[in-house]
């Protein structure tokens, strides 16, 4: 079957700049599809294509077979939420979501109907007759999602629909999006530049730089095996070692130089290939003493911050090599290492991630 | 002491400075248009006289104490020969009306074209609009009588080019009359439908449009509502001074339509009947303000009910 989201090789060019470039993509029907990046990347002119808002300089979009090209906003199965909700001013909360009901001839109780059954949904049945500059920020966004459901779209597109709630209220917010979305089984596709919210929302996530998807994946891998530095950085925080490749044997390889670390590798890779290894700061052991793993490097503690469940420390091995590391707090008596002391640090070889560019 | 000392000294010009701000212009309004309202309306109600000036006290002290000459003799007078206030009347308050329709129906594409241009466009276009006001009103009526002529620039230039055999009549017609006033008001129109569109947003056109609105729609339901504050600023604006515009239509109309200022201006001058001018002048007012009133007394009411529930404190 082919995927109910189809782009094939998209551009948009403005005047001065490329805002997507080359850029193809499937997206399963009923999937929660995120893209991430960081502002200017390109995701939310991609997603203002989908809307039909931009036509595409070069490419196809297909949605549910069917090439959008000159397809207007109005007839594309597909609505929009927009970042600052856009909901119409001067009208009241319920004539804000029946708005496009109206629009396609719907009036009387089937109209009352549809619209109550929306403000259930997103749980404001009491607010009806409010006007939006009546309601709290996080009322406003259920407000926006229930407009951008009412015409059941098959696609709904959502600009960092959480960007405008405070912290608390946006963790709350983000199952309440993931309920919903389970519940009718629409296709959802986010776009945010906030990682933690990517993570929690989708399915998978795709991350692009400079108009292009760097790597599409579910979340899980996307943190665990980047295919990239980029990906790597962008995502969490991770202590790179530049090295290079001393021996390899499709199961492992070794680096040379001062520091010896062994790594998990698929890959054959020649001997004297230059290597970029990556290690996520949780996957890092930090003892007082030597333990007899293997990857023990002998480091100085450069700079620690405590957090309550764990401490995060930046060591430094004799070479100059620097490691991040979070170590949580599993015995509140724990005499941790403090700044200046000596101490080893290991890492499991299957925790390290080889990375060729 | 001394730290209570600065903060006096910080806060006691602030203080005086934005009363300042507040007082002039409430002086100046006080001055030049509450005094000279009050004025007129106690000579609407007094008799005239031969002197200066010329008309009776309302109200002194004479030899026998206290005198008054109150009368509504004018407002009757007014009421008597009314077949002969209300052609002219008519003619002023029609003249504004389809004055000031026109120029909504420049303005508002204008106001909309300007408010969705670039930035460095906006700023540009802004200045033109203005810039007819740097040059007195009187100075473009006579452009535009230069213009309009029998033997103005249009009708050479049309003879010149063989487009007509003969000049048009353009001039003390009601095409010179609405020339005259859409030119001179224009900029009163576009100035306030720009100030409401330029915070209209953008993506509510997207939103409609994405929630399958049509142009027409879109246009009626989300710009329309949105902008009317700017339709009713810009009319009352261009309405208000046009009903008792005086110049334009002696310069640019016929003889044959009388309108309200030309009245007043015979009233005033001509027969120098200031009671009965100035209770013509009330009159208009009156006629002009209850119903803008009324209509802000309406609006105060909804903004009212919008706000949201308030906490009543009961007392006790």
């Amino acid at each position: 079957m082919a995927p109910f989201i189809r782009l094939r090789s998209i551009s948009k060019h403005f005047v001065d700049v490329v805002a997507v470039d080359d850029l193809s993509l499937d997206i399963e029907k009923g999937e929660l599809f995120c893209l991430l990046g960081a502002s200017g990347c390109g995701k939310s002119t991609l997603l203002r294509l989908l809307a039909g808002f931009e036509s595409p300089t070069k490419g196809v979009i297909e949605i549910d077979g069917q090439d959008m090209g000159g397809v207007a906003p109005a007839n594309r199965p597909v609505n929009f939420m927009f970042q600052n909700y856009a909901l119409f001013p001067h009208m009241s909360v319920t004539d804000n979501i029946g708005y496009g009901l109206r629009r396609a001839g719907m009036r009387g109780t089937e109209l009352a109907e549809r619209v109550d059954s929306l403000l259930k949904l997103v749980r404001l049945h009491e607010l009806g007759g409010r006007k939006p500059h009546q309601l709290s920020g996080g009322q406003r966004q259920r407000v926006a999602l229930a407009r951008a459901l009412a015409r059941r779209p098959k696609l709904l597109l959502l600009d960092e629909p959480l960007a405008a709630l405070d912290k608390k209220l946006r963790e709350d917010t983000q199952f309440e999006l993931v309920d919903i979305q389970e519940k009718l089984g629409t296709t959802f596709i986010v776009v945010t530049h906030d990682q933690e919210e990517a993570m929690t929302l989708a399915g998978r996530i795709g991350i692009m730089d400079a108009g292009q998807l760097v790597q599409v994946d579910a979340p899980r891998r996307l943190y665990e095996r980047p295919k990239s530095s980029f990906v790597a950085d962008f995502l969490g925080t991770i202590s790179f070692v530049d090295a290079v490749v001393a021996s390899c044997d499709k199961t492992s390889i070794t680096i040379g130089g001062d520091l010896n670390i062994c790594a998990a590798c698929d890959d054959d890779l020649p001997v004297g290939a230059a290597v970029k290894l990556a290690i996520r700061p949780e996957k890092i052991y930090l003892s007082r003493t030597k333990s007899g793993n293997v990857n023990e490097i002998e480091v100085v503690v450069e700079d620690l911050a405590y957090l309550g469940f764990a401490t995060n420390y930046r060591v430094k091995t004799a070479s100059g090599q620097m490691f991040k590391l979070q170590q949580q707090q599993r015995r509140s008596l724990d005499a941790p290492l403090s700044w200046g002391e000596t101490g080893y640090v290991h890492f499991d070889p299957q925790d390290v991630i080889v990375l060729q560019d | 002491m001394v730290r209570g000392m600065g903060k006096y000294l910080v806060n006691l010009p602030a203080v005086t400075g934005r009363r300042l701000v507040i007082a002039l212009p409430l002086i100046w309004l006080a001055v030049f248009f509450f005094l000279p309202l009050v004025e007129t309306l106690q000579v609407s109600f007094t008799s005239p006289r031969r002197g200066i000036p010329p008309y009776e006290p309302l109200w002194g002290i004479g030899d026998d104490g206290l005198f008054t000459n109150f009368t509504t003799g004018n407002y009757a007078l007014l009421l008597q020969y009314w077949s002969d206030y209300f052609g002219p009347a008519f003619n002023s308050i029609k003249l504004a009306f389809f004055s000031t329709l026109v120029c909504l129906l420049f303005a508002y594409p204008m106001a909309w074209w300007i408010a969705r241009s670039n930035e460095k466009w906006r700023t540009i276009l802004l200045v033109l609009v203005m810039l007819p006001f740097w040059t007195s009103s009187l100075l473009r009526i006579y452009a535009l009588i230069g213009l309009l002529n029998p033997n103005g620039f249009i009708n050479t230039a049309g003879l010149w080019f063989g487009l007509i055999d003969a000049p048009i009549q353009m001039m003390q017609t009601d095409f010179s009359i609405y020339m005259g006033m859409v030119l001179t008001y224009l900029p009163l129109m576009i100035l306030p439908l720009y100030a409401v569109m330029i915070r209209l947003d953008a993506d509510l056109l997207d939103a409609a449009a994405d929630l399958g609105g049509s142009g027409v729609q879109i246009f009626r339901t989300i710009i329309l509502p949105l902008t009317l504050p700017g339709i009713i600023a810009g009319s009352l604006l261009v309405f208000i001074p046009a009903v008792g515009e005086f110049v334009i239509p002696a310069l640019l109309g016929g003889p044959d339509q009388l309108m309200m200022g030309k009245v007043l201006w015979t009233e005033f001058f001509r027969n120098r009947d200031w009671p009965v001018a100035s209770a013509i002048a009330m009159l208009l007012l009156a006629i002009l303000t209850v119903p803008i009133i009324y209509a802000r007394y309406q609006d105060g009411r909804d903004a009212v009910a919008e706000t949201p529930n308030p906490k009543r404190v009961e007392a006790g």
